[in-house]
C-alpha cells in the first residue's frame, strides 16, 4: 500500500505506453498480463497484482476491481481464460469474457475457479475503487467519488488521498477529500480536524461529529459539540427553505389549477364543476404527444403547452354553447350540469383510452436536481411548473388588462346591459372568456402532467382545493387568487411535518371554512355598492 | 297544532295512502305468497327497497333546504354519513365478544390496531338510549356549528354550495384515518344485531323495511308541516328575497339554520336506517360525489314539492342497480347526461311534468326554483 | 337546540319589545336625526358630511342627480351600510349605528326598494301575513296561527292598496304598479312610525301615479307615520311635497318648500338646470 504514490505518479506514463499495443491481439493484450498474477495462492501476491492493475490505468481496471471484490472473476480450469461472470445462479452461469468483455455463452460452475479474497484485500479494494474514480475525468463523477469517501477513509487511504488532494484541481472535489481526511483525524482525537468540517450538512460528517462529541476528551467532544450546534442551525434554515420550495411548488400547481376557475367563476360568475377534467384533458393531451413523438419527450411537452390549451379551450366552448349558455343566471343549475359534464368526461377517458393511469415521461432537461448546497436541492421540474404557473399568470394578467378582450370580459362583467347598448357581442365575450379560462386549465394540465400520474381521477383531485383557492383570494380578483393559491400551499407544507399530509389537508380545509365565515369575500374583496348586490 | 296541518292537503294524503299501500304490498308479497311464485318479493328485494326508502328520506330532508329555503348543500351526505356512524358504533358494541377477535368490548379494528381500550367518544353506544338520539344529535350539532358560522356570516347560493362540499370532503378525509377510531378504510361492519334481534334474519329485514317506510312518511309530515306553516312561507321568502325578509324584521339567519338542523337530523335518521339494512358504513358515504347525486334525485324529481324528491330518489337509485348490474361502465353516462339534462330541460323535475295544478316562475332574482305553492291560507 | 336559543334570545329581545307600540321617544321633537354622516366606497365618497333632520309625522321628499348618495342615505338608516363616522338617532333614545337590519325594522323602521321586491311565489295575502307585525322569532312563527284580528288587519291594508280582488293570486302576475303598492302594504303592516320610500312612481302609468300619491299623503300625519319618499320625478314630488331636501354629492345642498328649493341658484345649477338642458 505504501507504494500506491508511486504507482500512481507513474500513471501518466502507463499511460503513454497503453496507446500502442491496443490493436493486438488477445493474448497480446496487456490485460492478460496484468490479470495473470491474481492466480496466485498468496494473498500479498495479489495484493501487489492489484497495484499493478490500479497503476497501468488501463480503462477496464475498474470493471476487473469490481469482480474481483465480488467474486466474480474467475479463470477457466481448462483453458486459463479469465471471464467475469454475469450471474451466479444454478449450475451453468452466463459470463463474458474478462479482457473484452464479450459474451462467452454459459459455463458450468465446475470448470471455474474463483479468485479468492480476504478482509485485507478487500479493504485495499474499495480503496482502491474510491481512488480510481477520483481520477476520472469528468469533475462531475470526481466530486461523486470525494463525497463518497465521506466517513469511509482509514488509514490505509490517508496518504495516498493527499497525494491527490495535492495533484486536484477542482476546489469543490479538494474540500470535500479535504472533509473524508478530517473525519479520519477525527477518528483518531485530532480535536483541530472539527476545523475543516465546519458547516458541512453531509450526513456522514454529522454523524462523525455526534462521535466526537461524546469523546472522552473534553477539547474534543466541545469542539464537535460546537460545530454541530452551527451545522444544526443551518439545516434548520435549509428545511425552512426546502418547505418553503415545496410549498411554493404546491402552491403554484393550485395557483395553475384555480387561475382558470377564477376566470370562469370570478369574472363569469360562472360555477364550472367540469374545471378539474379541463385540467385532465391538458394532461391527457400531454400523453397523447409523446404517443405521437416517441423518443422526443422535451419536443412532444413544448407541443402540449398550445394542443392543450387548445384541446381544453374547445372542450370549454363545447361546454358553453352545449349547456352553460341555456342556465344563464342561474348558478346553482350550472353547479349541477356541470357537474354532470365532469362525469361524463372522466368515464369517456376511462372507456376511450382506459381506467389505469398513464404515464408521462419527464424530458431529461427537467429531471434531476438543482442544488443550492450540501442539505439543500431543488428538483427541476418543480422548479419548471413554478416558473410556469407564473409565466401564465403574467399572461393571463396581461390578457385581461391590456388587450380588446379583456376590456370587453370587464365591461361585460360589470354591467351586461350596459356593454351590450356600447355594441360589445356579450355572447362572444362569454365564449371567448370561457375559452380562455378552460385554456388555462388544460395548460395547468400540462404542467401537473409532469408531477403526478395521469388518470381518469386527475381533476377530480383539484377540483374542491381550487374553488378553496379561488374563494379564499375573493372571486374576480386575479392577484388574490395568486397569493391564495402560493399562500395555501405553504400554508399546507409548514402544517404537513407535525399533522401529517391528510390533517394539513383538513386543518386547511376547516381554515378556510372558517375564514370565509369570517371574511366572506375572500383576501381581496370588491368594495362598494356594485359587489353588495 | 300545527303538525297535524298537512294531513288537511290533499296532496299529503295521497303520498300517504300510496306510501303505506305499497309498504303492506310488499310486506304481502313477501311473507303470504310462497318463494318461487312470480309475485313473490324476496327478502332480499325487501332490502333493497329499505335502502331506497332510506335514500328517499335523504332526498326529503335536501329537498326542505333546497327547495323551500334555497340552500343548495353539497354536503348532506356528511350527516347522512354521520346518523349512520352513530348506528354502527351502537350496532359495532352489539357484536360483543362475537368478533373475530373475541375481545367482549373492543371493536375488532381497534384489536388489529392495538388498542387497549375504548376511545371516550364510544362510550355509552352499547345502550340504545344513548345511541339513537345521538343519531339526531350527532349529525344536528355539525349543522348546528356550520350553519351558525355560515349563516351568520351570510353565506349563501354557491359560496355556501362549495363550502358544504368542503366540509363533507374535509370529514371524508378524517374519517379515513385509522386513528379517528371509525374503522377507517373499512368502516363499520360485520353486525349482527340491533336491540336483540338478529340483523340476518328475513323477520329483521323486513321489519327494517317498514320502520324505514315508516320514517320516511313521518318526515314527509314533519316538512309538510314546516313548509305550511308560517315559517315555511318565511323559508320561501328567504329563498326568494332574502334582503327584503331582513327588512321585514324576520332574523333571515336564524330560519336558516332551524331548516338546516331539522334537515340534517332528517339526514341522520335517514342514515341510521340506511346502515343495518345494507351491514357497513364506510368513509365513502361523506365523499362530495354522493351528496351531490342526492341533489340530482331531487332535481329529477321536482323541487320543493317534498314528493318530487322520493319519486327522484326511488328512480335513480332502481336506475343504478339495474344499470351497474347490466351495463356498469354506462352508469356515469347515464348518470351525468342525467345532471345536464335535467337542469337544462326539466327544471322543475317529473312532479313539473306531472303539472297537477299552473305554476309559476320566480322571475327575480337567481331563481328559478317551483314557487312553494301550497298555501295554508 | 333552537329551544335554549330562543330562551336566551327571549331575555335579549325583551328592552325593545314587539314594535306594534314602538318605543320611540319623540317627545323631543325629531323622529330622524343624522349628524355629520361620512361613508365612502374605495375612495368615492358617497355620502359626506350629511345632517338631516325628519320630524314626526313629516312626509318629506327627497331629491338629488344620480349618485348624490340617496340610495346609501337609506342604507345607512335600515343598517345595511355602516357609516364611517357620524351618528344617526331613531327619536331620541336609539341609536341606530348600534342595531342590525331586523332589531332596526322592527323598531319601526321600514324601507320600500327601488326596485319592488315583493315574494312573488307566495300570495299577495301571504305577503302581508309575513310582513305584519307579530313574533318574528322562529319558533313562535312555526305554531303561529293567524288570527281573526290579523286578518282583519290585512283585509284593511288590502283596501288601503287596492289589490282586494287579487289576494289570493300569486305575487308574481302583479303588474310593476300594483307591486309598488303591494310592498308599500307590506310596510304598512309593520306600523311602522317612519317609511322609507325609494322611487315609488318610477315606470308608472299616469293613474297609477295619482293612486300612489293619494296613498302616500293618506299615510303621513301626527301620530301616525313620518314618511320619506326618494323620487326622480318633479312632478310628483311636486304634488305631495311638504318640504323638499335636495342632496348634493353626499350632502345637502337646499331644504325648504318646493317652491324655496326649486328657485335657489345652486340648486338650479346642479340639478334642475340638468334637467332643463336635457329635457
Amino acid at each position: 500500500m505504501r507504494m500506491l504514490p508511486r504507482f500512481l505518479s507513474g500513471l501518466l506514463c502507463l499511460c503513454l505506453l497503453l496507446g500502442l499495443p491496443l490493436a493486438a491481439q488477445a493474448q497480446d493484450d496487456p490485460g492478460q498480463a496484468l490479470l495473470d498474477p491474481l492466480d496466485t495462492a498468496s494473498y500479498a501476491d495479489k495484493g501487489e497484482a492489484i497495484e499493478a492493475i490500479i497503476a497501468s490505468g488501463d480503462a477496464r481496471s475498474r470493471r476487473w476491481l469490481e469482480a474481483l471484490l465480488g467474486g466474480k472473476l474467475q479463470r477457466h480450469k481448462d483453458t486459463g481464460r479469465f471471464v467475469v461472470v454475469v450471474e451466479n445462479r444454478g449450475r451453468s452461469w452466463p459470463v463474458v469474457d474478462a479482457l473484452s468483455f464479450e459474451d462467452a455463452g454459459e459455463m458450468s460452475r465446475r470448470e471455474l475457479d474463483r479468485i479468492g479474497i480476504n478482509n485485507a484485500l478487500r479493504g485495499q479494494l474499495q480503496g482502491a475503487l474510491a481512488v480510481l474514480d477520483l481520477h476520472a475525468d469528468e469533475v462531475r463523477e470526481r466530486r461523486e467519488a470525494a463525497r463518497a469517501l465521506l466517513g469511509d477513509v482509514d488509514a490505509s487511504l490517508a496518504e495516498p488521498l493527499r497525494a491527490v488532494i495535492d495533484g486536484e484541481e477542482d476546489a469543490e472535489v479538494r474540500r470535500l477529500l479535504e472533509q473524508a481526511l478530517a473525519i479520519h483525524r477525527l477518528e483518531e482525537g485530532e480535536a483541530e480536524a472539527v476545523d475543516a468540517l465546519a458547516g458541512s450538512l453531509n450526513s456522514r460528517v454529522r454523524s462523525a461529529l455526534n462521535a466526537a462529541s461524546r469523546s472522552e476528551d473534553p477539547e474534543l467532544a466541545a469542539a464537535a459539540t460546537s460545530a454541530l450546534a452551527d451545522i444544526e442551525q443551518k439545516m434548520k434554515l435549509n428545511r425552512g427553505l426546502e418547505t418553503l420550495y415545496f410549498g411554493l411548488s404546491l402552491g403554484s400547481v393550485l395557483v395553475l389549477a384555480a387561475i382558470g376557475l377564477a376566470i370562469t367563476f370570478g369574472v363569469m360568475g360562472v360555477i364550472n364543476m367540469a374545471h378539474g377534467e379541463l385540467i385532465m384533458l391538458g394532461a391527457y393531451t400531454t400523453w397523447a404527444m409523446q404517443q405521437l413523438l416517441p423518443g422526443q419527450p422535451g419536443l412532444a411537452l413544448l407541443l402540449a403547452i398550445p394542443a392543450g390549451f387548445l384541446v381544453a379551450a374547445l372542450a370549454g366552448v363545447a361546454i358553453e354553447r352545449g349547456v352553460i349558455q341555456f342556465l344563464k343566471g342561474r348558478p346553482l343549475e350550472t353547479l349541477l350540469a356541470t357537474f354532470g359534464v365532469s362525469l361524463i368526461l372522466q368515464q369517456l377517458v376511462r372507456t376511450v383510452i382506459s381506467p389505469q393511469n398513464r404515464t408521462v415521461v419527464s424530458p431529461e432537461w427537467m429531471s434531476g436536481s438543482l442544488m443550492l448546497n450540501e442539505g439543500l436541492s431543488l428538483t427541476l421540474n418543480r422548479l419548471y411548473v413554478l416558473g410556469f404557473a407564473l409565466v401564465v399568470f403574467a399572461g393571463l394578467m396581461l390578457v385581461m388588462r391590456r388587450t380588446r378582450l379583456g376590456l370587453e370580459v370587464r365591461a361585460v362583467t360589470q354591467n351586461r346591459a350596459m356593454a351590450r347598448a356600447m355594441g360589445i357581442r356579450a355572447t362572444r365575450v362569454d365564449i371567448l372568456t370561457f375559452a380562455l379560462g378552460a385554456g388555462v386549465a388544460g395548460l395547468a394540465g400540462v404542467a401537473l402532467s409532469q408531477l403526478t400520474n395521469v388518470g381518469p381521477n386527475l381533476g377530480q383531485s383539484y377540483i374542491i382545493d381550487s374553488f378553496m383557492v379561488v374563494v379564499f383570494g375573493g372571486v374576480g380578483n386575479l392577484w388574490g387568487t395568486l397569493v391564495a393559491g402560493l399562500s395555501l400551499g405553504v400554508i399546507n407544507q409548514v402544517l404537513e411535518p407535525w399533522a401529517g399530509a391528510v390533517l394539513a389537508k383538513i386543518v386547511v380545509l376547516v381554515f378556510i371554512i372558517l375564514f370565509i365565515q369570517k371574511r366572506p369575500r375572500g383576501l381581496f374583496p370588491q368594495k362598494g355598492r356594485a359587489a353588495e348586490g | 297544532m300545527w303538525l297535524t296541518r298537512p294531513f288537511s292537503e290533499r296532496s299529503t294524503r295521497l303520498f300517504l295512502g300510496i306510501l303505506l299501500a305499497a309498504l303492506a304490498l310488499v310486506t304481502l308479497l313477501n311473507l303470504a305468497v310462497p318463494a318461487g311464485h312470480p309475485l313473490h318479493v324476496s327478502t332480499y328485494t325487501v332490502t333493497l327497497l329499505g335502502k331506497y326508502l332510506s335514500y328517499a328520506l335523504l332526498a326529503v330532508a335536501v329537498d326542505l333546504v333546497w327547495g323551500y329555503l334555497g340552500i343548495l348543500s353539497l354536503g348532506h351526505g356528511a350527516f347522512f354519513a354521520l346518523g349512520g356512524y352513530a348506528m354502527g358504533m351502537y350496532l359495532m358494541r352489539q357484536i360483543g365478544d362475537r368478533g373475530v377477535y373475541g375481545d367482549p368490548v373492543l371493536p375488532d379494528f381497534m384489536v388489529f390496531l392495538d388498542w387497549d381500550s375504548l376511545p371516550w367518544y364510544w362510550l355509552g353506544f352499547d345502550m340504545p338510549w344513548f345511541a339513537f338520539p345521538m343519531v339526531l344529535l350527532a349529525p344536528g350539532l355539525l349543522a348546528l356549528v356550520f350553519g351558525f358560522l355560515a349563516f351568520r356570516s351570510r353565506v349563501t347560493g354557491v359560496y355556501l354550495s362549495i363550502i358544504t362540499q368542503a366540509m363533507t370532503f374535509a370529514l371524508m378525509l378524517a374519517f379515513f384515518r385509522n386513528e379517528m377510531g371509525f374503522g377507517g378504510n373499512n368502516g363499520l361492519t360485520d353486525f349482527r344485531e340491533l336491540l336483540g334481534f338478529d340483523l340476518r334474519s328475513d323477520a329483521t329485514r323486513l321489519g327494517l323495511f317498514l320502520a324505514t317506510g315508516i320514517a320516511l312518511a313521518l318526515g314527509y309530515v314533519l316538512c309538510r308541516a314546516i313548509v305550511a306553516s308560517k315559517l315555511g312561507r318565511v323559508s320561501v321568502a328567504c329563498r326568494d328575497a332574502e334582503a327584503r325578509t331582513r327588512f321585514l324584521g324576520y332574523r333571515v339567519e336564524r330560519f336558516q339554520l332551524f331548516v338546516f338542523v331539522v334537515s340534517a337530523m332528517l339526514a341522520g335518521v335517514a342514515g341510521a336506517l340506511y346502515v343495518p339494512q345494507v351491514g357497513i358504513i364506510n368513509p365513502s358515504e361523506f365523499s362530495p360525489i354522493f351528496s351531490i347525486e342526492v341533489v340530482l334525485w331531487v332535481a329529477l324529481g321536482g323541487r320543493a314539492t317534498l314528493y318530487g324528491a322520493v319519486i327522484g330518489a326511488l328512480l335513480v337509485n332502481y336506475a343504478k342497480t339495474v344499470f351497474t348490474g347490466v351495463m356498469p361502465d354506462a352508469w356515469l353516462f347515464a348518470l351525468g347526461g342525467m345532471f345536464v339534462l335535467v337542469t337544462v330541460f326539466l327544471p322543475r323535475g317529473i312532479a313539473g311534468l306531472l303539472g297537477q295544478r299552473p305554476r309559476r316562475r320566480a322571475s327575480h332574482a337567481q331563481t328559478s326554483q317551483p314557487t312553494a305553492g301550497e298555501s295554508a291560507a | 337546540m333552537s329551544i335554549l336559543r330562543s330562551l336566551a334570545d327571549r331575555e335579549r329581545v325583551f328592552d325593545f319589545l314587539v314594535p306594534a307600540q314602538s318605543p320611540v321617544d319623540v317627545r323631543h321633537g325629531p323622529i330622524l336625526y343624522l349628524e355629520d354622516v361620512s361613508v365612502s366606497f374605495d375612495g368615492f365618497k358617497a355620502i359626506d358630511a350629511l345632517d338631516l333632520t325628519i320630524d314626526d309625522g313629516e312626509l318629506r321628499c327627497i331629491i338629488g342627480p344620480n349618485g348624490a348618495g340617496k340610495t346609501t342615505m337609506m342604507d345607512i338608516i335600515t343598517g345595511k351600510t355602516r357609516p364611517d363616522s357620524g351618528s344617526v338617532w331613531f327619536g331620541s333614545r336609539h341609536d341606530l349605528l348600534t342595531l342590525n337590519e331586523p332589531e332596526i325594522a322592527s323598531l319601526g323602521i321600514g324601507r320600500k326598494f327601488q326596485k319592488p321586491t315583493v315574494f312573488e311565489a307566495l300570495t299577495v295575502f301571504e305577503n302581508l301575513e309575513l310582513a305584519m307585525a307579530a313574533d318574528k322569532r322562529v319558533l313562535p312563527t312555526l305554531t303561529a296561527r293567524l288570527t281573526g284580528e290579523g286578518r282583519d288587519r290585512i283585509e284593511e291594508v288590502l283596501a288601503t292598496i287596492g289589490l282586494v280582488e287579487l289576494r289570493h293570486g300569486p305575487a308574481g302576475i302583479l303588474s310593476h304598479g300594483q307591486k309598488q303598492w303591494l310592498e308599500i302594504g307590506m310596510l304598512l303592516m309593520q306600523r311602522p312610525r317612519l317609511l322609507l320610500v325609494d322611487e315609488p312612481v318610477a315606470g308608472m302609468t299616469e293613474q297609477e301615479m295619482e293612486r300612489t300619491a293619494e296613498l302616500l299623503t293618506g299615510l303621513a300625519g301626527k301620530g301616525k307615520q313620518s314618511v320619506v319618499v326618494v323620487e326622480h320625478d318633479m312632478g310628483f314630488v311636486r304634488s305631495i311635497a311638504r318640504t323638499v331636501t335636495v342632496l348634493h354629492q353626499g350632502s345637502v345642498l337646499a331644504e325648504g318648500s318646493m317652491d324655496r328649493v326649486s328657485n335657489d341658484p345652486k340648486v338650479i345649477e346642479v340639478y334642475l338646470g340638468a334637467e332643463e338642458e336635457a329635457a
